[in-house]
């Protein structure tokens, strides 16, 4: 690195920025100091670029769809791949923009002011912040949720690796709480060009999760597994968001047992209210409803902020997929359970985790006294 | 014979420049070093001046604490120079050896003054911290592992092979002092060791870290508060035995020089305290680039090229300095030439091949974000390494007895540290939670 951006040089406030970006172009020629001399060619880079490619196809079809959607609301019919992928992008790009811009320069800001590198972190929050949030969201109130998830949810820790709640998840629990209108009713999930409005007859645009049943239109089990329903840009397609848990999990990044937990927490639920007749959803269509699929794969499994003992992550998860469809049951004023169960249980995990090693320690005491 | 104790977690790093099977050199050094430094809990006082006169085997430094415990001359000679550091702090004695060797003699008749008296006694490692043992203590057991599995490391089926007789005398010894627990290679069929007596023989089968005997204790009988239990190298056991047998003090032993910078790696029959300019014929023309390793890439000491083979240590490893920069190399998909235990690299798709690895740190350091069982993978103990090493950085000596402080060193959390994407340094957060133990508990 150049020396005026050394400790002492005119330039050394943007020291941890110009770090930041040699360290993105080169492997750094740095060696280990102590300790083990040679290490694993892996890093965080390497590891959140991963969970990127993971959530690409589910970014990419959510593209699409919202062009889809947005035809259908047009009264159009048809596929047209590109044609919708490329109002879609158009669509998505100025969130992505505007999230990682002011995600980033957040980051990059407190970074410099603890005196550290700037750490991979927001790779992937930024990535996920578009895909979670109503694609029509004014840009403003984005920044404002972002900055907000970002200083007070995470930088005000210590940065990555020491939040206690998912940062793509803060964000939107704050537009959610902050902005409701815009995040609920039937318009919101649609993208229209300025001064549309629906012309498609008996049209409506709320998620599958708002209307009452199944009955309605594009609920059926196959739209709801392609993805071609309204939602959030990167929720709707179950079989794109498979894709990226199929990579997560040979990778071992993401934890099978948190999603195999919540899974089985959301149908124990959903097959609950079946027999005792709350719903007449089917407990298996729980699954492919609204953000349950994205949440249990990229945000439950979130390392930093799930249960860190193998144990804790089967309750862990068990508790995100039972909270997700009874609030889903039991709330009808607001349908998706799946943010606020992983924001609970993120708070609750440090907690499980304490009760888990707790139990391992007098385990291993007594194993140990009798030995 | 007990039965295979398999060790299912673990980590064998394919590092290309194995040592061959054979003693390429076998030599009294012109200069051989008493060091002081590597041996924890010893607080030197210095027994010779420049010009004195030295026997194999009389005292050279005396533990200002304890003045029984010797450092005694591997080899005898003449006080050529005390090397001292920053304040003064003695580094080495360093000693002109003779052609033909004298030995100072060692009345063998008790073991444990025999060991103090021959300086043999600072082979011993005690339990927990991994301190100089404490000769007013009587040790739960004498813990030795007969095999190693760090990368690179001696085969001590080669080196010791020859030796039973002697580790036997020295198993007999060391049983007077506490009941001795040798651990063997349970992959081996026929282990030159497996017929060793006086002690309880286990087999233990997996890859490193089985060798390590803080791992083997851990399966054995773990440490508990309160509890001292001592360890000591094979090749110390060997020691003993000859000085038993002998009433002198020999700690010849064959090593392995090895590492991917090595040309021709092969055994060298020396003494400890050799300098590493007596290996140069390893590292030829490329000083200037290479790091050089008292120990294995794990948990060895860089010792640079004015240093010395350590006191206990049977390898020497040669690897280049990583200062290479590589373009948009965590990025590129494939990177064949790089290894890493993590599904994300294809090194699981070559299962052979041998990597020539650099002390390139491969990124830069972040907090902990993977979580326990990232760590675990290649950690076969019953302990949280995150958690310990978390309770060692705040220093919260009740977190760390909790999660296992008594039962580890670093070196048993070397292959955490080598898997860690975070590039954390987890043996220096463990060494200084067991610096701050030793501390508070004294």
């Amino acid at each position: 690195m150049n020396k005026i951006f050394e400790k002492g040089g005119k330039l050394y406030w943007l020291h941890s920025t110009v770090d930041a970006f040699e360290t993105f172009l080169h492997v750094p020629g740095t060696v280990t100091l102590k300790g083990s001399h040679v290490r694993d060619s892996i890093d965080l880079k390497r590891l959140l670029i991963l969970v990127v490619i993971a959530a690409a196809p589910a970014a990419l079809f959510g593209m699409w769809n919202v062009g889809y959607q947005h035809g259908l609301a047009m009264g159009q019919t048809g596929v047209h791949i590109l044609e919708y992928f490329w109002f879609g992008f158009l669509k998505v790009l100025p969130l992505y923009l505007v999230s990682y811009i002011v995600g980033l320069a957040i980051e990059f800001a407190s970074s410099q002011i603890r005196g550290e590198e700037v750490s991979e972190g927001y790779l992937v929050s930024g990535f996920f912040i578009p895909l979670i949030v109503p694609v029509d969201i004014p840009l403003w109130m984005l920044a404002l949720a972002v900055s907000f998830a970002v200083i007070f949810g995470k930088e005000v820790f210590g940065g990555t690796g020491m939040n206690i709640w998912n940062p793509a998840l803060l964000t939107r629990a704050f537009l959610f709480f902050s902005y409701p209108n815009y995040m609920s009713g039937s318009e919101c999930w649609i993208a229209f060009k300025k001064g549309e409005t629906a012309v498609a007859d008996a049209f409506t645009g709320a998620t599958p999760l708002a209307l009452d049943g199944p009955a309605q239109y594009g609920t059926g089990f196959w739209d709801l597994f392609i993805g071609t329903v309204p939602g959030s840009v990167g929720e709707t397609s179950v079989i794109a968001i498979l894709l990226g848990a199929f990579l997560l999990l040979w990778t071992g990044i993401a934890s099978w047992k948190i999603m195999c937990g919540s899974i089985a927490g959301a149908l124990l639920v959903g097959w609950i209210g079946n027999i005792a007749g709350i719903t007449d959803i089917p407990f298996y269509m729980q699954l492919l409803y609204g953000g349950f699929a994205f949440g249990t794969v990229f945000m439950a499994t979130d390392p930093v902020t799930s249960c860190q003992t193998e144990c804790g992550k089967w309750i862990y998860g068990v508790l995100i997929g039972m909270l997700c469809i009874t609030v889903r049951l039991f709330n009808p004023g607001y349908a998706e359970g799946m943010m606020l169960a992983i924001l609970l249980m993120n708070t609750f995990a440090p907690l499980i985790d304490h009760c888990v090693t707790s139990v391992h320690i007098s385990r291993r005491l007594k194993k140990l006294n009798a030995a | 014979m007990s039965e295979n104790i398999v060790l299912k977690k673990g980590l064998d790093i394919p590092i290309s420049g194995c040592a061959s099977l054979h003693v390429s050199k076998s030599m009294i050094p012109a200069l051989v070093a008493v060091q002081p430094d590597g041996i924890k809990g010893l607080l030197p006082r210095l027994l010779v001046k420049e010009g004195d006169r030295v026997l194999c085997g009389s005292p050279v430094i005396a533990d200002k604490k304890k003045p029984d415990i010797l450092l005694c001359a591997p080899a005898s000679g003449t006080v050529k120079e005390v090397v001292r550091g920053e304040k003064r702090k003695l580094l080495a004695v360093l000693i002109e050896t003779d052609a033909a060797q004298e030995y100072a003699r060692i009345d063998t008749s008790n073991v444990k003054t025999a060991l103090l008296q021959s300086g043999l006694w600072t082979l011993f490692t005690q339990r927990p911290y991994g301190v100089l043992a404490d000769p007013a203590i009587t040790p739960k057991a004498i813990f030795v592992s007969a095999f190693h599995t760090a990368p690179l490391a001696a085969d001590l089926e080669f080196t010791l092979g020859d030796q039973v007789q002697a580790i036997q005398k020295g198993i007999d010894a060391l049983g007077e002092i506490a009941p001795v627990h040798v651990s063997i290679n349970g992959a081996l069929k026929n282990s030159a060791f497996s017929s060793l007596t006086g002690c309880t023989v286990h087999r233990f089968k997996g890859k490193h870290p089985a060798g390590n005997v803080g791992v083997q204790i851990s399966h054995i009988s773990p440490i508990i508060k309160g509890d001292t239990v001592w360890t000591i190298t094979l090749n110390g056991v060997a020691a003993v035995g000859r000085l038993m047998s002998s009433g002198r003090v020999d700690v010849r032993r064959k090593v392995a020089v090895c590492g991917p910078a090595a040309l021709q790696p092969s055994y060298v029959e020396t003494l400890p305290g050799t300098p590493v300019k007596d290996f140069a014929p390893f590292y030829g023309n490329s000083a200037d680039e290479v790091r050089i390793i008292s120990g294995d890439v794990l948990s060895g000491v860089s010792v640079g090229l004015n240093g010395y083979l350590g006191w206990n240590d049977d390898q020497l490893t040669i690897i280049h300095e990583g200062y290479d920069k590589e373009l948009l190399g965590w990025i590129r998909p494939l990177r064949f030439n790089q290894f890493s235990s993590d599904r994300s690299y294809f090194s699981w798709l070559l299962p052979g091949k041998k990597y020539d690895m650099s002390t390139n740190l491969h990124g830069g350091p972040r907090p902990f974000l993977m979580n326990e069982n990232y760590y675990t993978k290649v950690l076969p103990m019953d302990i949280y390494p995150v958690f310990l090493a978390k309770a060692c950085l705040a220093g919260d000596i009740e977190k760390m007895e909790k999660f296992g402080i008594y039962e580890v060193l670093p070196e048993d959390l070397a292959l955490c540290e080598f898997v860690d994407p975070s590039k954390c340094y987890i043996q220096d957060m463990i060494e200084r939670g067991i610096d701050l133990m030793i501390k508070e508990m004294a």
